[in-house]
């Protein structure tokens, strides 16, 4: 067991590392990694591995995407980088008709083991172009993995899961979570589909991933439900999720409400609030982004950001209201 | 060129022509498109069916160039890629049927054909989007080492969409073993393409990033032979991309249920007489072949098909329960 304190980058290029080193089939493809990626989290790879396993690649998501699909094929084990999931757009028939696909259409001939890392989320005044979180867009497509790490600990263990899972992984970091530190310990192990339980309360279930999870335990930190508690849950991945835990959780509370910084219409939410009501007959409710572009200016740029007052707001709502 | 080889040639487009009717006539019936009415007899070959009618000169001398191991990817229209490049006809012929039985089991039908065990790594419905697909598997080669290559298929139509760019540049930058392959039937579904691309044509786009081109008549399967045989020669020798334009003809619509009225009936009937099975023939009997050994092939093609259909109507449907097979690893099992 190793424990060291890292920033959420570099525990994903240790993982990252760590992987190359074990199996040379596990390559790196995307814009500008022999610098580095452009929040540092490809630091030294190419260095290391040489410019064969850690490709820069022209500006070309599609070809970055479709490669990545056809070497998955020949024999390798990509790791696509997209820069933001904003830029993933000019990819997506390559990840829905292609990877998502090729498996089960071809009748398992094939199989397309790769990580796709998409970071989401708002990156302060990136603006409209380079701050969303579009985790439900990919959640709904059959055969993808989606994750979303929050905490260094699980872009470490949750990367490394999903280079192993043989499947199309849809990985998305945060953009804003990058400088964030805690530690990491190597030995640790996180299956995909497995949530974690962050605080246990019974008054009502908070659940939420990635951006999510840090406003989410500033508020019950703070007292924010005036003396009430809350069960906190980081689903952390999205494709398969961890019902199980949900549901386990909201037999006990009653009542469930689900955070995330993505827009709140058609959301993932949607679905965890559903599939929860729908199991338990549980009382929900939703906190999401409005459904308008991320801004520019800071005081347009909040009104998409999530914070523990209206986390706080939500859920007292939900606490108040009956049955 | 020797008589075996165009012999060779003749016999794997026989055999593809010998599919594609057989698969037609299999599709008639059961939907309604194309302003017909759906008949009563519901067809065995359901939905889409492209067919490569009229251009098997091109599959057949690109791939008799190629190994076993080599790669390919291809696209809607890709059985004549399929069969050419080794797959067994049977197994083809119950995909369309959508047996278990089928080189996809049933999953994936026409549209989706593949035989990962020859190295066909799929038809795809979506236009160009095999291109990138070649680009990754020709890189993964030259990483892994491997002496293998890549045949990129793709029609007219791709040329105008953006993946042609990205993995033509791509290919050149990395300097990829990848012969592009536009198969130019001259229209884009229902519209000539022509009338809808810009410049010097696909040679010259190629040309363009550097990458040597030849165009070809692609209803001439000994020229196709000739020219991929150059081109496959160069890729193989490690000296990059390559592009072969092989222009040639669709007899039939875009799909098998399309009439494809909207072209002037005198143009198919004079592209008919250029088809690519006489133009073979020709060559073959002016370099003394037997008229006997021509029919010989015919029958032979003829008869094989004749038993894919009947093991093909004879084969047992997928389970159910296969549909939630081949999805996924992860969370396996859970579907809602």
């Amino acid at each position: 067991m190793t424990v060291a304190t890292l920033t959420y980058a570099q525990a994903a290029a240790l993982a990252l590392q760590q992987a190359m080193h074990a199996d040379d089939t596990v390559v790196a493809l995307g814009e500008d990694l022999g610098r580095g990626g452009v929040f540092g989290q490809y630091r030294g790879l190419q260095q290391e591995f040489g410019r064969d396993r850690v490709i820069d690649t022209p500006i070309s998501e599609a070809n970055i995407m479709g490669a990545a699909v056809g070497m998955a094929l020949a024999g390798l084990r990509p790791v696509v980088e997209m820069r933001v999931i904003d830029f993933a757009l000019c990819a997506i028939d390559e990840i829905v008709n292609q990877a998502a696909k090729n498996r089960f259409m071809f009748g398992g001939q094939g199989r397309v083991p790769l990580v796709a890392r998409l970071p989401i989320g708002i990156w302060s005044a990136s603006a409209a172009q380079h701050s969303q979180s579009l985790e439900a867009w990919f959640a709904h497509i059959p055969g993808l993995v989606v994750a979303t790490p929050a905490t260094a600990q699980d872009n470490y263990s949750l990367l490394k899961s999903s280079l192993a899972s043989g499947d199309p992984v849809i990985y998305m970091e945060h953009k804003e979570l990058w400088g964030i530190e805690g530690p990491v310990d190597t030995a640790l192990e996180v299956p995909l589909g497995q949530a974690r339980m962050l605080r246990e309360g019974g008054d009502l279930t908070i659940v939420t991933w990635s951006r999510g999870v840090a406003p989410a335990l500033r508020m019950l930190e703070q007292d924010g439900l005036k003396g009430a508690k809350a069960d906190l849950i980081d689903l952390r991945t999205l494709w398969p999720w961890d019902k199980q835990a949900v549901f386990e959780s909201v037999t006990r509370t009653g009542r469930l409400l689900v955070v995330h910084e993505a827009v709140q219409v058609a959301g993932f939410g949607a679905e965890v609030a559903a599939s929860a009501a729908e199991a338990t007959g549980c009382r929900v409710a939703r906190l999401g982004a409005p459904r308008i572009p991320v801004g520019y200016a800071q005081v347009l740029e909040n009104e998409s950001r999530l914070s523990p007052e209206k986390i706080a707001a939500a859920a007292l709502a939900l606490l108040g209201s009956r049955r | 060129m020797p008589l075996p080889r165009l012999f060779e040639l003749y016999r794997l487009m026989r055999r593809i022509r010998a599919f594609e009717d057989a698969a037609e006539i299999a599709s008639q019936g059961g939907v309604a498109a194309w302003g017909l009415a759906a008949s009563a007899k519901p067809a065995l070959v359901r939905g889409p069916l492209h067919l490569s009618t009229g251009q098997e000169a091109v599959a057949a001398g690109v791939c008799l160039n190629l190994k076993r191991e080599d790669l390919l990817t291809s696209t809607h229209r890709g059985h004549g890629h399929t069969l050419a490049k080794g797959a067994d006809t049977t197994t083809m012929m119950c995909e369309l049927f959508g047996r278990a039985s089928g080189t996809n089991k049933g999953k994936g039908g026409s549209m989706h054909i593949a035989d990962f065990s020859v190295g066909m790594l799929g038809a795809n419905g979506v236009v160009a989007a095999g291109i990138p697909i070649a680009t990754g598997a020709a890189q993964a080669l030259k990483i892994r080492k491997l002496p293998h290559v890549v045949a990129c298929f793709f029609g007219d139509g791709a040329a105008n969409r953006g993946p042609f760019l990205e993995g033509l540049n791509w290919a050149q930058v990395y300097q990829l073993p990848v012969l592009f392959v536009c198969e130019d039937n001259r229209i884009s579904a229902t519209t000539p393409t022509g009338t809808m691309t810009a410049g010097g044509g696909i040679s010259a786009r190629a040309e363009a990033l550097g990458i040597p081109a030849l165009k070809v008549d692609g209803n001439d399967a000994q020229a196709v032979d000739e020219a991929a045989a150059r081109l496959i020669g160069d890729v193989r020798g490690g000296l990059g991309p390559r592009l072969l334009h092989a222009v040639t003809y669709r007899f039939k619509g875009h799909v098998s249920v399309d009439p494809g009225t909207y072209r002037d009936a005198a143009e198919v009937e004079a592209a008919k007489l250029n088809d690519p099975l006489l133009v073979t023939q020709r060559q073959l009997l002016a370099q003394g072949a037997a008229q006997t050994d021509l029919d010989a092939i015919d029958r032979a093609a003829q008869a094989e098909i004749a038993r894919a259909l009947q093991v093909a109507e004879a084969a047992p449907w997928p389970a159910a329960q296969a549909a939630y097979e081949d999805v996924m690893n992860s969370g396996a099992g859970a579907w809602r």
